[in-house]
């Protein structure tokens, strides 16, 4: 048998204890499914893709944020306990779904989006594969916006105002995307106070990414480029 | 934290790590020879690489410490503002006076 510790409730709440048969080759989505169908039909939890890509079905298990769509069972919870709840520093609508509006409200006050600047650009933009900028946006550039690098860092919950690892890491791939044009005002929003500054490398977000990304370096790049924009060095 | 305190924070630490290695090595040799008091003052005074050293020492610390400080109270305590960075220049200026302060002391022993 599995035993699941499974939040219940909003911001106040507690956990309430679910049995269901050990299966092979099961996710922790799939155990949280078959609660949900057999057991408890209010049980409130988010998921689409099944497949990691869409980023919706993170949360905590075993107090560590992870996709729950691509983790087996059997390799979380040795001992047939897996303990669910919904990701850290985010408000809890109910019981596993998180309120994602602020982590995107981030992404928004980052720049986290492309700017093409007022004119069309004229020419297609050459971009070799293997230059430096191309490899660095290459790096980051397969974000689902999970929100786990949010849950692990623990200067999120420490500086309500930091614009957490993936804003960041969005900032970084545009940044370093040649046909962008808003680098200088993205570099700004970014070198506010709760931005790149705040990041403590602690690296929580580079070992939880289930992406294998590594937002630390992203943000560490543009802690030099905001270092020497203050320098009044261009890059 | 802006940009030019994350500098001067970063490069305050690199003057420290140098001048903390060099100030415990030349405790623990002090030490080691069973140097006494009144024999470290005859080193120390008049001697104005002593004295440079300790200066660039002290406000590197005077720099770095406050700066450190400001996180701290914002993380774990929520505290900032303009009250709290006041606080903290003040806090910077007694650590250079009292260090300085100090340094010249053994100069002019």
């Amino acid at each position: 048998m599995l035993q699941l510790e499974i939040w219940r409730g909003g911001a106040t709440g507690g956990f309430r204890t679910y049995r269901i048969p050990l299966r092979e080759a099961q996710t922790v989505l799939d155990a949280v499914t078959e609660v949900q169908r057999t057991q408890d039909a209010t049980l409130a939890y988010r998921f689409s893709c099944r497949v990691g890509m869409c980023g919706s079905c993170a949360m905590m298990v075993n107090d560590r944020p992870r996709w729950t769509c691509r983790t087996r069972v059997a390799a979380v919870a040795p001992r047939g306990r897996l303990r669910l709840g919904p990701l850290r520093h985010l408000p809890v609508v109910k019981d596993l779904v998180v309120d994602m509006a602020p982590f995107f409200a981030k992404w928004q006050r980052a720049h986290g989006r492309f700017d093409p600047g007022p004119e069309p650009a004229s020419e297609f933009a050459r971009v070799p594969p293997g230059e430096p900028e191309r490899r660095a946006a290459d790096a980051g550039i397969e974000c689902i916006g999970c929100g786990i690098c949010y849950a692990a860092c623990d200067v999120v919950g420490w500086t309500p105002d930091y614009l957490g690892p993936a804003a960041l890491n969005r900032a970084w791939t545009l940044v370093n995307d040649a046909r962008d044009r808003g680098g200088t005002a993205r570099l700004d929003a970014v070198a506010q106070s709760g931005g790149c500054q705040n990041c403590h490398s602690h690296m929580a977000c580079s070992e939880t990414c289930p992406k294998g990304i590594a937002p630390t370096y992203a943000i560490a790049g543009l802690k030099r480029l905001a270092m020497r924009a203050a320098l009044g060095m261009r890059r | 934290m802006n940009p030019a305190l994350l500098l001067a924070s970063r490069l305050s630490a690199l003057i420290l790590a140098v001048a903390v290695a060099v100030h415990l090595a030349v405790i623990i040799h002090a030490v080691r020879n069973g140097l006494t008091a009144s024999a470290l003052l005859a080193r120390t005074e008049g001697n104005w690489a002593f004295l440079i050293f300790y200066c660039i020492f002290v406000l590197a610390a005077a720099v770095h410490a406050p700066i450190g400080l400001r996180l701290v109270l914002s993380e774990w305590f929520g505290w900032e503002g303009r009250l709290a960075d006041r606080l903290l220049v003040a806090f910077a200026i007694l650590l250079a006076a009292l260090g300085l302060r100090a340094a010249l002391a053994v100069f002019l022993a």
